[in-house]
């Protein structure tokens, strides 16, 4: 029988419970596949948000005057269109859920206590909270024309006061 | 006893930052039990040292960079529901060509972050991916090259062009 040039190294696969005595399913007796999802909630977003992060930095900083341009009308202008509405919510979330989701890995990998872990991703998931509450509230309850402002200062389409 | 190739090969795997973590220990203990010789040499796995290791170093330096810039940005963005005049005044300091430069780094981090991106998905899903993984970061860094210098000219063009 020839001898194979290579050794076929059979791939691990999640369910598996060892594979030449060494054990793979690490998950112990939790059953659930949250890291599974988590895994490949990265890669669809991931594509997701090239294409919304290359659009709006193209149209904040490219565009026109790029980032000097950028004021409260601007922000009024692109708000008014619940085009950019639509894609900033969007973004907004599935970035923060990518960012947080990473940055758990990160805390996961390096602290090596469990009471750390547990405090430094609990400040993660509070500060996260936090931030999308806050992103969320804004883009929904944005006036582009409040009373009262400085006529100067809003979008070219509010009415003269 | 001079070190052999086996022997330099043992070392490969326990030391560095993770050198006596019992994670590590363990699973070298186990390889030898069933002697393995363990393979992990810097050519020979996918992510350990070289190319691999270090663009995924990139990849997290690059994502927790981008990470604590969004928890800013929102906040700045969040101004415009308190007054006109208070987002303009914290804009106004993305504005200053010193910021100009940490925007630049920023976009620089972002499309990096983002081609790598999708260099890991294409060695997740790819069945070629993995064996290509190292022709796939030269495309990375030459997509990133192309997609950066071009924003860099218009982008430090505006922010020290005399506005």
């Amino acid at each position: 029988m020839a001898t194979p040039l290579k050794t076929r190294i059979a791939v691990p696969r999640s369910r598996d419970n060892s594979v030449d005595g060494i054990k793979y399913n690490r998950s112990g007796s939790k059953r659930n596949n949250f890291e599974m999802f988590a895994w490949l909630y990265m890669r669809v977003s991931g594509v997701l948000l090239i294409v919304l992060i290359f659009g709006h930095l193209f149209v904040n900083l490219m565009m026109g005057d790029g980032v000097h341009a950028i004021d409260f009308g601007f922000v009024g202008g692109k708000w008014a269109n619940p085009f950019w509405q639509t894609w900033d919510l969007i973004m907004l979330w599935l970035a923060m859920i990518h960012g947080t989701n990473g940055v758990r890995t990160v805390i996961d990998d390096y602290a090596e206590k469990d009471r750390t872990r547990f405090w430094l991703k609990t400040l993660l998931f509070l500060a996260s909270g936090f931030i999308l509450l806050v992103g969320t509230l804004v883009i929904f309850t944005f006036s582009p024309c409040p009373t009262g402002a400085d006529p100067s200062l809003v979008p070219s389409f509010c009415p003269a006061p | 006893m001079t070190p052999g190739p086996a022997r330099s090969a043992q070392w490969q795997c326990i030391r560095g930052p993770l050198a006596g973590r019992k994670t590590d220990a363990a699973a070298l203990r186990l390889m030898k039990q069933g002697g393995y010789s363990v393979p992990n040499t810097s050519k020979g796995t996918l992510y350990r040292g070289r190319q691999g290791m270090w663009s995924w170093v990139a990849h997290r330096v690059t994502g927790i960079a981008i990470f604590f810039f969004l928890l800013v940005h929102v906040l700045d963005t969040a101004l415009v529901r308190v007054s006109p005049e208070a987002y303009n005044h914290v804009i106004a300091t993305y504005k200053n060509p010193i910021m100009g430069l940490g925007e630049a780094g920023l976009v620089a981090a972002i499309v990096y972050h983002a081609f790598n991106g999708l260099r890991i998905i294409l060695i997740d899903f790819w069945k070629n991916g993995a064996k290509n993984q190292k022709a796939m970061l030269w495309g990375v860094l030459i997509l990133w090259v192309i997609a950066v210098v071009p924003f860099l000219v218009r982008h430090l063009a505006i922010v020290f062009g005399g506005h």
